[in-house]
C-alpha cells in the first residue's frame, strides 16, 4: 500500500525546513516592497556575485557542524588562499589556472593540517581552528608582505565577475542561452523528482498526492524561470552561478546519499555508537576538515577574483557568516543535524538581508544588529519547535 | 479518603495528541508504606509520576490529586518538592564536578547570615544526611569519584534535605550491582521506619516481592489492580500476568540445541587498561563458541565482562592487547571495528543510549548504521532499499513504532534494544555478542529478545550473552563461563550449573583466580 500525504501533513512534518523557507520568501517579499530595485535584473545578478563566497563556505561549514565540530579559521583561509593566488598571478605573472590550483592546494593543505590535529591528536575543532584563524591570518600578512596586490584582470577576474557563456545562442535584449540553461535545470529537477517519486512508490513509501506534487514542481519552475529571465535581461548567466549550482548539487547528494556523508551524521549524532558500528571516526573527521579547507580555497579564489586583488585583511569575519548560515538553516549546535539545502537557505537569507539593507542605505551598525537578531531568532524558533515536538 | 492514606490520585487521564497515555488511573498510597508500581515499558508509569510531580502541570491532565488530605495542583517540580514529594529519576541528576555537599544543597543552598553560602554549615549538615543514608564519604569529595550506587544514595540524601515525605524512585536498582541494591533496599526499609513513604518503580519482581507492602499494576495506561504483598496469592506470576495481560507460562522460550562446529575461539587474551598501562584488565582469557550455541559469560560488575567483549570486537577497549582469535579454525587479525564486522562479529552494547544508538536519528538510519556498506554501491546508499530493510526488521522484531522514521530517542527501552539488535542482525554476523541484552526492559520485551536469540542460533549463528542475571543465563544458555578479576574462572555446561555454583566461581578470591588462569 502506498500512502499519500496531504499538504498540511507535509508542512507540519517539515516545519523546520518549510519554516526557514517561508522566512526566506517573506524577507524577499519585504525587501521587494520596500525597494523597487531589489528584484531588478541588475541587483539579482549582484546578489549572486557578491555573496557567493558565503554559500560556498556554508556548504563546508554545515558538514563540519553536523560532525559536531566548528571551523573558525575559514575567513583567514579565504585570505591566505587568495593571497597565494595573487602572488603567483599578479606578482609572478603565472597563468590564472596556476593561481587557482595553488589556492585550492593551499586550502587542502590547511584542511589536512587542521584535520590532523582534530582527528588524530584529539584536540577540539574549536581550539584547532581558533589557532588556525591566527596562524593563517599571520601567514597572509607574510605572503603579501603587508600590502594589497591588484589587479588580477584577465580570466582570473572573470571567474567571479564574468558571463562567459553569454550570447552563445544570441537573443534580443534577453540572453537565450541563460533561458535554455534554466529551462534544462527545471526539466532536470522535474525528472529527478519524478524518479524519486516512482522509486518511493515502488518501495511502498509515503508520497505527496499528485496535485501537490505537480503544484510543487510548477511553483519551482515559475520561480526559477522568473529568476532566470531577470538574469537573462541583464548580462546573462554569471560563471559563478554555474559553479554554485554544481557545488550545491554535488554536496547535497554527497551528504544525503553517500556512505561518507551518512558517516558524518552518524558521528555527530553519537560518536561512540558510530565508532562501535564500524565508522572510521578519525578518517571521516580528517576528510571533513580537508573538504572544508578545499571549499575555503574555492571561496578564496572566488572572493579574490571578485575583489580583483588580495588584501591582508580579506575575509575577516567570513567564518561567522558561514556559521550563522548553517545554524539559521537548521543545523544543531550539538551536531548530527543539518542539511546543505538548509545552510544554503540560511546563507541566502544572510545575503538577501545584507543586500536589501545596503540598497536601502541602512547603516552598517544597524545591519550587524539585524543580522545578529535574525540568527538568535532562527535558533530560538528551532528550540521552540523541538520543544513542541517533544511535548507531543 | 482514609486518613491513613498520604496520597490519592483519582481517575487521572492524560492525553497527548493522538495518544491516551493514561486513562482513568487511580492510585492510593498509604502513609508509611513502600508502594511498588509495575508495568511494561510504555504502560504509563513514568507519565503518572510526571503528573504527580508537576512535570505535567495542573490543568494539562484530568482527574484529581489528593495529598495529605488536601487537593493539590502542582504547576512545577518546585511546587511538589515544596510539599515534600521528591522524585529520583533513573538517570541521576548530579553534577559530576561538584562535591557531594554542593550537590545535596544545589538549588537549596545553606546560607549564613548574609547572602553567602556557609560552607562549614553545609558540609556538616551534609555529613549528617550522609550518615542517615549510610554513606561513609567525605562531603567534599567530587561526585565523579563515586560509583553509581553511592550516587544513588546521594540523591536520597538530597531528597532528605528537602524534608521529603513521599519519595519516588524510578528504577533505582537498574544500574546497581547486588551489594549496592541490597543496601539501597535496606535503606528504604529504614526510611520507612522513620515514617517516609516510598513509591518504587521497578522491573525486578524479586526485589518488589522482597520490599513492597503493596503493588499497583499498570497496563496500557490503565490500573489493573493493587495487590497486597502480604496476601499469599501475591505471586510473581500474578504480577507478570497483570503486566502483560496474559499468562507467560515460561519466562524463557523453549529451544532444542543443535550445536555444530566451533565458530570463534579466543586464546590467551590479555588486555591492559587504556590509561593505566600496567593494570591488567583481562588476564589470559580463553573461550570458544560453536555454531547454534548460546554461551553465557557471568561475572560481577568490574570483573571485565564488557572489557573482554569490546577488546575482542575490534580492539574497542584497552591497550597492549595480546592473544589470538580464530574464526572457523583460522587465525584472524581484528584491528578495528570495521574488520571485526568484516569477519562476521557483532557486539550489541550494554549501554544502548551511550554506545548503541544515535538517539536523534530515526529507526531506519540506526538499523542501517553498521551494515551501510550492504546498502551501498560504489559508496552511494540506496535510500529506498534502506527503508525496505528497516521496515522488514520493524515487522520481524516487532518494534513498536508507527513508522521507521520515528526517532529512536523516543522509543521505550525494549524497543530501543530491538533496534540495536536489528542493526547487528543486518550485518549478517556469524558471532553475536550481546552485552546485557535485557537490562532495564520489561518481562514481555525480555521474552521477545530471548525468542530473537533462539531464532539466531536456529539459523546457525553463535551467540555470546553477557548478563548479571544468573537465572537469565541459566534459562537461555548452553554453556556458561564465569569471569572474576579479568580471568576465566570456570566453564559449566548449563545442565550442571546452578546459581550457587556460578556465584561461587564468580566470587573466587583474586589470588585463587590468578592460579586458575595460569
Amino acid at each position: 500500500m502506498t500512502a499519500i500525504a496531504g499538504f498540511s501533513e507535509m508542512v507540519t512534518r517539515n516545519l523546520r525546513q518549510s519554516g526557514i523557507f517561508a522566512a526566506f520568501v517573506l524577507i524577499v517579499l519585504l525587501f521587494s516592497l520596500l525597494n523597487s530595485n531589489f528584484l531588478s535584473p541588475g541587483n539579482l545578478t549582484n546578489i549572486v556575485l557578491q555573496y557567493s563566497y558565503i554559500l560556498i563556505l556554508a556548504i563546508g561549514m554545515v558538514m563540519v557542524i553536523v560532525l559536531g565540530q566548528i571551523d573558525l579559521s575559514v575567513g583567514s583561509v579565504v585570505a591566505l588562499t587568495g593571497a597565494v593566488a595573487a602572488v603567483l598571478v599578479i606578482r609572478n605573472g603565472a597563468p590564472w589556472w596556476v593561481g587557482a590550483l595553488a589556492a585550492l592546494a593551499v586550502g587542502g593543505l590547511v584542511g589536512m593540517w587542521q584535520g590532523f590535529w582534530v582527528a588524530y591528536v584529539g584536540i577540539p575543532g574549536f581550539i584547532v581552528t581558533l589557532a588556525g584563524m591566527l596562524l593563517f591570518r599571520g601567514m597572509t600578512y607574510r605572503v603579501l608582505d603587508n600590502v594589497s596586490l591588484s589587479p588580477f584582470g584577465g580570466t582570473y577576474y572573470d571567474v567571479a565577475n564574468g558571463f562567459s557563456t553569454n550570447g552563445w545562442f544570441g537573443g534580443y535584449g534577453v540572453d537565450v542561452f541563460t533561458l535554455v540553461i534554466f529551462g534544462l535545470a527545471v526539466v532536470g529537477y522535474a525528472v529527478s523528482q519524478w524518479r524519486t517519486r516512482m522509486g518511493r512508490i515502488a518501495y511502498q513509501q509515503v508520497v505527496e498526492s499528485m496535485p501537490i506534487f505537480v503544484a510543487k514542481i510548477a511553483v519551482v519552475a515559475v520561480v526559477v524561470m522568473a529568476f532566470g529571465y531577470q538574469l537573462a535581461q541583464y548580462r546573462g548567466l554569471p560563471n559563478i552561478l554555474i559553479l554554485l549550482a554544481v557545488l550545491i548539487l554535488a554536496y547535497s547528494v554527497i551528504t544525503q546519499r553517500s556512505v561518507f556523508g551518512r558517516h558524518i551524521y552518524a558521528i555527530g549524532g553519537n560518536l561512540n555508537a558510530a565508532q562501535l558500528s564500524g565508522v572510521k571516526v578519525r578518517k571521516v573527521t580528517f576528510w571533513t576538515f580537508v573538504n572544508m579547507g578545499l571549499l575555503a580555497g574555492v571561496a578564496g579564489v572566488v572572493f579574490s577574483s571578485r575583489m580583483n586583488g588580495a588584501q591582508p585583511s580579506a575575509g575577516n569575519m567570513f567564518e561567522l557568516d558561514a556559521i550563522a548560515a548553517a545554524f539559521i538553516g537548521g543545523a544543531s549546535t550539538t551536531g548530527g543535524v543539518g542539511r546543505v539545502t538548509g545552510a544554503m537557505t540560511g546563507a541566502l537569507i544572510m545575503a538577501v538581508m545584507s543586500n536589501g539593507m545596503q540598497l536601502m542605505g541602512v547603516p552598517q551598525s544597524i545591519q550587524q544588529m539585524v543580522k545578529g537578531l535574525v540568527l538568535l531568532l532562527a535558533v530560538a524558533f528551532d528550540v521552540w519547535n523541538k520543544r513542541r515536538a517533544d511535548a507531543r | 479518603m482514609d486518613h491513613s492514606d498520604i496520597l490519592e490520585m483519582r481517575s487521572i487521564t492524560k492525553t497527548f495528541p493522538g495518544v491516551k497515555a493514561l486513562q482513568d488511573v487511580s492510585l492510593t498510597v498509604r502513609r508509611g508504606e513502600i508502594h511498588a508500581i509495575c508495568g511494561e515499558n510504555g504502560a504509563g508509569k513514568s507519565t503518572l509520576m510526571k503528573v504527580l510531580s508537576g512535570v505535567y502541570p495542573h490543568g494539562t491532565y484530568d482527574g484529581a490529586i489528593v495529598f495529605e488530605g488536601e487537593e493539590v495542583g502542582f504547576g512545577s517540580i518546585n511546587d511538589s518538592e515544596g510539599r515534600g514529594i521528591v522524585i529520583i529519576h533513573q538517570e541521576l541528576a548530579l553534577v559530576p564536578y561538584l562535591s557531594v555537599a554542593e550537590n545535596i544543597f544545589l538549588g537549596n543552598e545553606v546560607r549564613g547570615t548574609g547572602p553567602l553560602i556557609d560552607w562549614n554549615k553545609a558540609n556538616s549538615e551534609a555529613a549528617q544526611l550522609l550518615a542517615r543514608v549510610g554513606l561513609a564519604e567525605n562531603p567534599t569529595t567530587h561526585v565523579s569519584q563515586l560509583g553509581v550506587g553511592k550516587q544513588q544514595l546521594i540523591e536520597i540524601a538530597k531528597a532528605l534535605s528537602k524534608q521529603v515525605k513521599l519519595l519516588i524512585l524510578d528504577e533505582p536498582t537498574a544500574a546497581l550491582n547486588d551489594t549496592d541494591s541490597e543496601h539501597l533496599l535496606g535503606l528504604l526499609r529504614h526510611l520507612k521506619e522513620q515514617g517516609i513513604t516510598s513509591i518504587i518503580i521497578s522491573h525486578k519482581l524479586n526485589e518488589i516481592a522482597e520490599i513492597a507492602d503493596r503493588t499497583t499494576i499498570i497496563r496500557d495506561g490503565r490500573t489493573i489492580e493493587t495487590i497486597d504483598m502480604a496476601d499469599p496469592d501475591a505471586t510473581q506470576d500474578r504480577i507478570i500476568r497483570g503486566m502483560v495481560g496474559r499468562d507467560l507460562e515460561h519466562r524463557y522460550p523453549e529451544r532444542t540445541p543443535d550445536i555444530g562446529e566451533e565458530v570463534l575461539r579466543v586464546e590467551d587474551w590479555t588486555v591492559h587498561h587504556p590509561t593505566q598501562a600496567d593494570r591488567v584488565v583481562i588476564d589470559r582469557a580463553s573461550f570458544h563458541v560453536r555454531a547454534g550455541e548460546v554461551v553465557g559469560i557471568a561475572g560481577l560488575m568490574g570483573a571485565g565482562r564488557t572489557e573482554l567483549a569490546m577488546s575482542v570486537f575490534g580492539r574497542s577497549y584497552g591497550r597492549g592487547i595480546s592473544g589470538r582469535i580464530y574464526k572457523n579454525g583460522e587465525l584472524i587479525h581484528v584491528r578495528d571495528v570495521d574488520e571485526a564486522i568484516g569477519h562476521g562479529l557483532a557486539y550489541a552494547t550494554e549501554d544502548r543510549k551511550r554506545y548503541g544508538l544515535n538517539l536523534i536519528e530515526d529507526i531506519r538510519r540506526n538499523i542501517s548504521a553498521a551494515g551501510l556498506r550492504r546498502l551501498a554501491r560504489r559508496g552511494w546508499v540506496n535510500a529506498n532499499e534502506e527503508v525496505k530493510v528497516a521496515e522488514e526488521y520493524r515487522a520481524s522484531l516487532n518494534i513498536k513504532a508507527p513508522t521507521v522514521m520515528a526517532v529512536t530517542g523516543k522509543l521505550s527501552g525494549g524497543n530501543q534494544q530491538k533496534v540495536v539488535l536489528a542493526k547487528w542482525l543486518y550485518t549478517e554476523p556469524d558471532v553475536l555478542i550481546l552485552d546485557e541484552p535485557t537490562r532495564g526492559i520489561d518481562v514481555g520485551a525480555k521474552y521477545e529478545i530471548y525468542t530473537i536469540i533462539n531464532k539466531m542460533v536456529a539459523a546457525g549463528k553463535a551467540v555470546v550473552v553477557i548478563s548479571s542475571e544468573l537465572p537469565e543465563l541459566l534459562g537461555i544458555c548452553d554453556r556458561v563461563y564465569t569471569l572474576a578479576f579479568g580471568r576465566i574462572t570456570g566453564e559449566v555446561p548449563v545442565a550442571q550449573a546452578t546459581q550457587e555454583r556460578l556465584m561461587e566461581l564468580m566470587t573466587i578470591e583474586r589470588e585463587t583466580a590468578k592460579d586458575l588462569a595460569s
